[in-house]
């Protein structure tokens, strides 16, 4: 504030307050009608109170989405999906910014290129990798002529299959690359002073030794950043999981679930079942950028610096 | 900053790479390779392997006035998602920037709806603007069947847009506060010394400049409209009613997955992949002309 201006200040309060109304009243809807009780949510005009339903609500959407072994699965998949990029980028990151190596540039470029496929635009191949994600070795050994001349030598067909369909590690896997955990990772080592590297080099320790003792350690809250927005990206992913889950019983997430949770056409219309079935799986990505907020906004900022 | 002091190892690096390298030769390149493969093919009836049919996948695509109804929708989808959802989020930074006392709060409500899944926004919204329940269906109790997203697409559109721009509220606001932040107090100062009210010095210092951040934003809800889209639609209308919703991603899901046109849907991913791939290369190239406060 620089002047002082009662009136503008007035109009400023006035638009936040408005701005405020405008972004929490779809939670405020889903919280109230998820409280009422299927007379209430059905009445015409709603009355915007919550009323005293809620947790046999909640009981009953768990139940009826099967939201317990659901949320085990979101959450195995969000943390499996956070550690393993943040494993990974930095890793990567380390060797591309603290080794002088051929290939340094272009494995950089490699991976930051993703950035441009996001998976919307690769679904329908994507899936097919899934089935088999050897799919490429096998077409090289194919192609160069290694399959057919192991054939032709001991009569064995070459045919490398890992089906990553239903399983946790083809909900996770495809979704660990990250272009920009690594450019984030890779733009804080670079502001790592050199004299750091050579000190680490005089006291003899190896580049993994001052990846662990000296990187990791400074690079913490950066880490903490890019964990929570990695959290909440993949807690939410949708089309993925639901891709590569045919099995949805055992290896769906909660997020997939919703679908299951609105009221069929010609069905009891009980938009409270189903606003309190999406309380829960709204809540811990919101939990996550509500009180990680500081964090949160930092990784979110930095990674287009 | 040029770094001077390197490991020297032509081993390590590799194996530090390696893990990440495969995971993104086999789910990023592979695919798209795979992706381009079928889009200049054909799968044989009979079996026996995909025949080359050159441009023809894509000249069907081109030829079927369905797909370019879908290619306008997404447009139009891109234009109205964007614009509405970047000027609340501006609206709403400039106002928190003047840091009145509890601004604090406000600040932090405005980024909730980052966190949501586009599913759960999607239920939600469609509760909200389902014609039988009481909140925008109400207007069906003043004007019997004004409202109805289930058979009027223009309605069912308007609800995933709306939807759509809220979703992107967090996100934008943001990155406008953090643009608006940046602005030394002292440029303000000066502004208001020279007499300059606060909405004159928002049009005149603030917003130009935080142009460059606003390009940013530009570019991503763009590509955001293209790509996240799926999963509103998908839990809101399923493309309906009459395919009135289905927007270019929806139609590659559609037809990859349900008519099984592994071609038809290989050719359309090529062309919103063009798409993607020119929004962020405009976007890199105007990276470089960032303003910055050194």
């Amino acid at each position: 504030m620089i002047e002082r201006s009662p009136f503008f200040n007035f109009v400023t309060y006035l638009a936040m307050a408005i701005g405020a109304f405008l972004v929490v009243i779809p939670f405020w809807i889903t919280l109230v009608a998820g409280s009422q009780s299927l007379q209430e949510v059905s009445r015409v005009p709603i009355n915007l109170w919550p009323s005293s339903h809620l947790w046999e609500n909640l009981q009953v959407a768990w139940a009826r989405a099967d939201l317990g072994p659901k949320m085990i699965n979101s959450f195995i998949v969000a943390i499996g999906v956070t550690v393993g990029k943040i494993v990974l980028a930095s890793l990567s990151a380390f060797a591309i910014v603290f080794f002088n190596f051929r290939g340094r540039m272009i494995s950089f470029w490699a991976i930051f290129i993703t950035l441009m496929l996001p998976l919307e635009v690769r679904i329908v191949p994507t899936y097919a990798i899934a089935a088999n994600a050897l799919l490429p070795f096998q077409a090289i050994l194919d192609v160069t002529g290694i399959s057919w001349a192991v054939n032709a030598l001991s009569g064995v067909q070459v045919s490398l299959n890992w089906n990553l369909l239903n399983s946790y590690t083809g909900l996770i896997l495809p979704l660990v690359a990250t272009a920009t955990g690594t450019f984030l990772y890779r733009q804080f080592f670079m502001t790592i002073p050199d004299e750091l590297v050579e000190a680490s080099k005089m006291d003899g320790a190896k580049p993994l030794e001052f990846f662990v003792d000296v990187l990791i350690p400074l690079s913490r809250t950066n880490m903490l950043a890019l964990a929570t927005i990695m959290f909440v990206s993949s807690w939410n992913q949708y089309l993925w999981p639901l891709l590569v889950t045919t099995d949805r019983a055992n290896f769906g997430t909660v997020v997939m679930q919703l679908k299951a949770l609105i009221p069929a056409q010609n069905g009891t219309p009980d938009w409270n079942v189903t606003m309190a079935g999406a309380l829960i799986i709204m809540l811990p990505p919101l939990l996550v950028v509500a009180f990680m907020q500081r964090w949160f906004v930092r990784g979110l900022i930095s990674r287009d610096k | 900053m040029e770094r001077t002091a390197y490991y020297r190892n032509s081993v390590l690096p590799w194996l530090l790479l390696a893990p990440q390298l495969l995971l993104v030769l086999v789910f990023f390149y592979w695919p798209t390779s795979q992706a381009l493969y079928w889009a200049f093919t054909l799968e044989q009836p009979w079996g026996g392997g995909n025949a080359w049919v050159g441009l023809q996948n894509f000249l069907n695509i081109f030829r079927d006035n369905a797909y370019w109804a879908t290619v306008l929708r997404s447009g139009l989808y891109a234009l109205v998602t964007t614009g509405l959802s970047m000027s609340v989020a501006l609206i709403l930074a400039s106002f928190v920037d003047r840091s009145l006392k509890g601004t604090k709060f406000f600040q932090s409500v405005y980024v909730w709806p980052y966190a949501i899944a586009a599913p759960a926004a999607g239920v939600a919204f469609r509760f909200i603007f389902a014609p039988e329940s009481g909140l925008v269906g109400s207007l069906n109790e003043i004007w019997p069947g004004l409202w109805n997203p289930a058979i009027n697409g223009g309605q069912a559109l308007l609800m995933v847009m709306v939807c759509h721009a809220w979703l992107g509220i967090g996100y934008n606001f943001i990155f406008f506060l953090a643009a608006l932040q940046m602005i030394p107090r002292s440029i303000n100062e000066a502004g208001a010394m020279d007499g300059a009210r606060p909405l004159r010095r928002i049009f005149d210092l603030q917003l130009p400049l935080i142009a460059p951040t606003a390009f940013f934003l530009l570019i991503m809800n763009i590509i955001s409209s293209f790509t996240d889209s799926f999963g509103l639609i998908d839990t809101m209308t399923e493309g309906g009613p009459y395919g009135q919703t289905e927007v270019m991603v929806y139609k590659i899901y559609f037809d990859g997955f349900k008519t099984l046109d592994y071609s038809g849907a290989a050719a359309q991913s090529i062309v919103l992949m063009f798409i993607v791939i020119g929004l962020t290369f405009i976007q890199f190239k105007w990276v470089e002309r960032r303003v910055h406060y050194h």
